[in-house]
Order: structure tokens, then sequence, then C-alpha cells
């Protein structure tokens, strides 16, 4: 029999909370990425398998598309685009009344033209008199709209608005600044590890210390060195190089600490084992530790992608906001200022944005937990 | 008769592969810690040598600094007759095998035991060839492609023993290497090493604090305590003739009895002493450096008490544990201090709470003086 103790059933219910807690803004998004935007605009995603009552105004056809049949001149149509799915529960001819009438009633105009409407929304407009009216009349209908789930927004927001682009630039933003870091830092952790030099424990202290600066304090000067620098071999001092030099540079401090901490967990006695062996240092990084490392490098891979994926402030700073250049993040923070009131963008770029993370987690979530306690707790 | 020849020049061959070496005055600091201290040691081609001593005797640190794991301060390590103090691990020609094992895990027992030839570059015939060998003297054939964590702990240390031989080195270094496993296993670990180094005919150095793997396994028994070589020699040498308190103490289990002690008088072949006021014996060993009246320390193996019999020097004791191992019982009895151990046969009636008499053939105690040397 399993023991069940208070604070197992706290360490639970805590464990509930946070996973609800979580679980409910992501899932929120991404049925509202899903929606049809007219949908999004007046209900919450909660109501997404309701059917929902809407109040639309549509303009019938006008007098080109009168044909003379029955002793009626008539204009057929319909309101809804096809397969909409909407049933039309009863319409009005005046913005005052717009639940007027029901379906199967016929309204009548003021110039004595008459109007019948299916629930399907297809309509009959008739009149003993020909036609005039360059424009349809209005017609107000509220209608009963099933659940609709559609990929309409994505479609618009990845090749219209520029977030699939934006997506292709953060990647190229990410994935260097990841690997660059992780190779230089794998060598630099060795040597501070393994080897014995003069300043080893300096410079170990350093780094450590260096944990401790805030990036948004060097983000100016890094800057004005890259404009320097840029000037004197005539290249842009915003571009990708400079943005992954920046982002190596911030992540250095912490993937080597990281890495320095796993390596430091490896037996001392299988290096020596190796050296007696005849391997170099070479050997040693390349045959054993890098084998043995594949766990704390995949999670330090996942913590430092998923620091650039989701940075802002370094993509601002060191990318200039163009499109071949914008980041996903700075494009979301431009959308929000231009397309605010546009809620299928925005809900389905920040869930195009949370993409990546979210697959990086479930693929590789044991690496991930694994690099949280990385030298806390021995393998 | 070209037969003679041919085993000759293979004898040849053979000497040519293995190496003496020569430790010369070394001396290694950890820090302020002087660990050794000023040692010299000359370890004989072919010959298993245990280097034995209690934990922080820096015999670990002796082995290491022959493996080239460890700087030398002072002094020179040759192999062979080449100095090789400032040489990596890997051009002294050794092989070491340590106590935790040290395989890759991530490797199968192949590719561990393959790892140095990869190195050196060597064909995939050659790698082959050696590391089935090592496999069959070892009896690991069945597991070569599997991973270390697969093995139990026997077996890894076999893997770990193959892995220094598939790279036929001049000289093994053993660091502790029985002392994870369990009793019954060391024991068998023990016999097949011995197998192994008359197979091998290799010179191997054998770090242990387990006295009972140092008298089975060496020819020589090097003693080490705080830095300093305490005496060196074969294990029936320390056993009869220790040079000091120390090494009668370490050599033989259980230990050796010490005895508070008093010169009673000194004559030309002879020394007569007085055992705690209780006895008084003529022991036919000297010292210049004692005179009577000295207080000194008479040690005596409990193999070598006879209980109950004809002896030298006897007196009566009360006996307050008994242990019985089948083979043999072992009394200890009152002393001021520690216990005095005694054997007796293993069938005895002796209980606990008996008085029996105690004493020893004169020849078999040794006298240490204050400063704990021997008598010779």
């Amino acid at each position: 029999m399993k023991k069940i103790s208070l604070s197992s059933i706290l360490s639970q219910l805590l464990l509930l909370f946070f996973v609800i807690v979580w679980l409910i803004p992501t899932f929120g998004l991404f049925i509202s990425s899903l929606r049809d935007k007219d949908l999004l605009a007046i209900s919450g995603w909660w109501t997404a398998l309701t059917t929902t009552e809407i109040n639309e105004i549509y303009r019938m056809s006008g007098m080109e598309a009168q044909i003379e049949e029955d002793g009626y001149f008539k204009i057929k149509g319909t309101l809804f685009e096809e397969n909409s799915g909407k049933k039309i529960e009863s319409f009005g001819i005046n913005s005052k009344k717009i639940n007027e009438f029901m379906i199967g009633d016929i309204a009548i105009f003021k110039n004595e033209s008459e109007v019948i409407l299916d629930q399907d929304g297809n309509y009959e407009w008739r009149s003993k008199s020909e036609f005039q009216n360059k424009k349809g009349k209005r017609l107000f209908t509220t209608s009963l709209s099933p659940p609709s789930f559609t990929f309409e927004n994505y479609r618009e927001v990845l090749f219209k608005e520029g977030i699939g682009r934006a997506f292709v630039n953060t990647m190229a933003v990410a994935l260097p600044s990841t690997l660059i870091p992780l190779i230089i830092c794998s060598f630099f952790a060795y040597s501070l590890t393994w080897m014995k030099f003069f300043g080893r424990d300096t410079l170990l202290a350093i780094i450590i210390a260096s944990l401790v600066v805030p990036l948004q304090m060097s983000l100016i000067p890094i800057l004005s060195i890259y404009n320097d620098f840029g000037a004197l071999f005539g290249v842009a001092a915003k571009s990708y190089p400079g943005v992954w030099m920046a982002h190596t540079g911030f992540g250095l401090a912490s993937t080597t600490f990281l890495l320095r901490n796993f390596l430091k967990s490896l037996p001392n006695e299988m290096m020596e084992a190796a050296k007696v062996d005849g391997a170099s240092h070479y050997d040693i990084f390349l045959r054993i530790i890098i084998p043995l490392s594949i766990p704390a490098f995949a999670s330090i891979f996942i913590l430092q992608f998923l620091w650039c994926w989701n940075d802002l402030l370094v993509g601002l700073v060191f990318l200039d906001q163009v499109p071949s250049e914008i980041i996903l993040t700075a494009k979301l923070k431009e959308l929000l200022g231009s397309r605010g009131e546009n809620w299928e963008i925005l809900t389905t770029g920040a869930f195009v944005s949370m993409t990546v993370p979210l697959f990086i987690f479930f693929a590789l979530q044991r690496y991930f937990i694994r690099g949280l306690v990385a030298g806390s707790v021995k393998g | 008769m070209y037969d003679d020849v041919f085993i000759h020049l293979k004898d040849r061959s053979k000497e040519d592969e293995v190496a003496d070496i020569n430790v010369n005055t070394v001396n290694k600091y950890f820090g302020d810690v002087h660990v050794i201290k000023d040692i010299s040691l000359d370890i004989k081609s072919q010959s298993f040598t245990v280097l034995v001593g209690p934990s922080g005797c820096g015999k670990s640190t002796m082995l290491r600094m022959i493996a080239g794991l460890e700087d030398i301060n002072s002094g020179t390590i040759s192999i062979d007759g080449q100095v090789v103090n400032d040489l990596p691990p890997k051009q002294r020609n050794i092989a070491m095998v340590f106590q935790s094992y040290a395989l890759y895990p991530h490797m199968t027992v192949f590719d561990n035991m393959a790892f140095g030839l990869k190195l050196e570059k060597r064909s995939k015939d050659e790698i082959n060839e050696r590391v089935n060998e090592a496999a069959r003297i070892l009896q690991i054939e069945d597991y070569l492609l599997r991973k270390p964590k697969q093995l139990s702990g026997g077996q890894r240390q076999r893997v770990a023993i193959g892995r220094a031989i598939t790279r036929k080195p001049k000289v093994f270094l053993f660091d502790e290497p029985l002392s994870n496993l369990d009793a019954a296993l060391r024991v068998q670990m023990r016999v097949e090493l011995a197998k192994l180094h008359n197979e091998l005919d290799a010179t191997m150095i054998y770090v242990t604090h387990d006295q009972t793997e140092a008298m089975t396994l060496a020819d020589d028994i090097v003693v080490l305590d705080t830095g300093i070589v305490s005496q060196k020699g074969s294990p029936l040498e320390l056993y009869d003739k220790p040079n000091n308190m120390f090494v009668g103490g370490f050599i033989g289990s259980p230990k050796m009895n010490f005895m508070p002690s008093k010169i009673l008088s000194k004559s030309a072949d002879s020394t007569e002493v007085d055992i705690m006021g209780m006895s008084k014996i003529s022991v036919p060993k000297l010292s210049a450096s004692s005179s009577e009246g000295d207080a000194v320390t008479l040690g005596i193996r409990p193999e070598h008490l006879v209980v109950n019999g004809d002896s030298d020097g006897s007196w009566e004791s009360k006996v307050f544990v008994v242990e019985k191992l089948g083979d043999v019982t072992y009394l200890y009895l009152e002393k001021d201090g520690e216990p005095l151990v005694a054997e007796a046969e293993g069938h005895s009636d002796i209980k606990v709470g008996d008085t029996v008499k105690v004493g020893f053939p004169a020849g078999r105690c040794q006298l240490f003086d204050s400063s704990n040397q021997a008598f010779k």
C-alpha cells in the first residue's frame, strides 16, 4: 500500500493547480486561433462548441441582377457564403426592428416590393414594377451559427501578415545563437573541469560573477561597438551575425556554468583511465565527454534555444525591423499595435510563436528536467 | 637442439618486454602536506609488488606517480632505465586498473577493451585478436557486446583488467582493484590475479590496504606508513621479522599482540624481559641501543601464543570473549588497554570466564624499543 501523506496530497494539489493555470490559457489561445474571426469577436473560446446567435447585416443585390418571371421582377440570391452552416431565425428590414419577421414571413418594403427568406439565407426579392435600386436593400438577420473551425486564420497570419517570414527569421536567429555557444562552451567547460592551467579558478569565478550581470546593461555599449566595427568594414551594424554574437555572449556564462557542473559529475577515474589508455585531451573530449554529455547538451540546448526564441529585447536592438529580419516577438508586438482589434490575427500569431517551445518541451521534456537539476543530483 | 634456442629467444624477448622500475628519492607535496617523503624503491622486472598501508599513507599517490597521473615534486622515477618524470602516461607503457573500474559507460565491453588500441591506430584484425584473447583469458567472451551497466561488479572488474591486458604494457598498475567487490568475489579474483601474473609474466604493482591480499599475491611487499617505506620484503620476511611495530601490527590477521615489557638484563646473545610483571622470558634478540631497565614492547602473534601448553614464559589470564571460527578459536584475554588475542584449537572447550595458562616459545616473539624499532 502506498502511504498517502498530507504533504503528498498538498503537492499533488499544487501540481494540479499549476497544470490548470498553465493549460487553460494555452488551450484557450489554441481554440481561439482556430475559430472563425466573426465568432471570435463576439464570444469567448469556451463557447466554441455551442451554437452562437449572431446578428448581421447583408445587402441584397441591385437592379442588374433582376429577372422577369411570372409577372414579377425578381432578384434572387443568397446572403451567406457557401457551407457557412448558419441558420437564420428571424430577420428585419429596418435597423430598429431587426427581429421583425420570422422565416416564412413576407417582409414588405415601403415601395411595396416584398422579400422572402429561407433559413439558409436564400432570398427572393420581388416587385411588380421594375427595380430601380442601384444598390440592394439591407437585410438584418439573426442567425444561429454552428461551431465552426477554420485554418483560415493561420493562412492569413502566416502568408499575409508576415508571421511566417518572422518565424523563419526567428529560427535563423535562435538556431545559431544556440549552437555556437554550445560548441564554444563545451570546449570551455571541459578545459575548466579537466585541464590544469594557470588562473583556472579565477576564470571560473569570473564566469560565475558574470551570471548576475543583467544583459540590459550591456546592450547599448555592445551596439555602439558593433556600429564602429561595422563602419570599419562597411557592413550594417544590425545583422544576423550581430545578433548571433550577442546571444552567444549573453549565453556564454550560464551555458559554461551548467556544462561544467555536469562534467564535474563525471568520474575522475574514467578520465585518468582514458589518459593511461593513451588518449589526449582532444580524444577524451571527442570520444568520451561528447557521447556522455548528450543529455546535458540537449537540456542546455533547450534552455538556450527557448531563451533565444522568446527573446524580444536583443532582437529589437540588434536587428532592423524590416520583413527580412524582424523576429516573431517583435512582429507580434508590431501587430498588437497595428491590428490590435483583429483578435484572430493576434491569437493565431501568438500560437504560432508558441508551437516551437511546445514541440521542444514535449519532445525533449526528460532532458529538460535533467537540465534543470544538472549537477545537483548524480545521475 | 633448435627448440632450445627458440625457447631461449622467446624468453629473451619476454624479458625485453617487461621492465624494472626505479623510484629514486621521490617527494610529493599536496599543498603543504608532505605525502611522499624521500621514497626509494627498486621493483624487479616480472615481479608482483604490493604497496600496502593504511589509508592516507601515500600508497595510491605513489602508484599514480608511477602512472604519470600525479606530478613528482623531486626525485626520479624510471621505467626500464628511462626516466619518465615528464612523460605522459601513454608514453610510459603502463596500464592501470582502478578501484571504481572506470569503464566507459557508453561503450560496449569490446569497445572498452579496444579503446587504447584504437587510439594507437592498430589494424582491425589486430584489435579483434587482442581483445578476444584478453576476453578468453578473463572468461568474458560472452559479454563482449554488453554495456558495462549490464555487468556485475566482478565482470566489470574483469573488463577493466582486460582493458589493461589488451595493450600489452610493460607494467600493470592496480589501484585497490578488489575493494569494491564482495568478500567471496574478492577471494576468487585474487586467485585469478595470481594466475594472470603467472600467465603474463609482466611487472605488476598492486596497491591495497588489505594485508591478506598483500600476503597472498605479492612477491614483494612494500609497507608504507605516512609517506615513508616502513619495510620492504617478501611476505614471510615481513611476517617473521617485522622491522618495527607498525609492520608487525599491520601484517598478519588477527594483528600482533603488543605487551609493555621491561628489560631485566642483557647477555651476549639474548635479552631477559619482564612481561607486564606477570612473567619473565629470555628472548634471543638484541639491540645495541637498549640497556637494562628500558621499557620495551613485546610483540607476539595470536597463533604463536600457546594456550594451556608448554612454553617458555607463561602466566594465567581470564578469558572474556571466545570466537569460534571452526578451524580455530580466538580467545580474548584480559589485559590493560587492548585485549590479548590467543589462538586455540578449533574445538576448544574453553568458555568465557575460564582462566587459562598462556605462554609462548621465546623464539617466536619480537621486541621493539621505545622508538618502535625491532630488536634484531
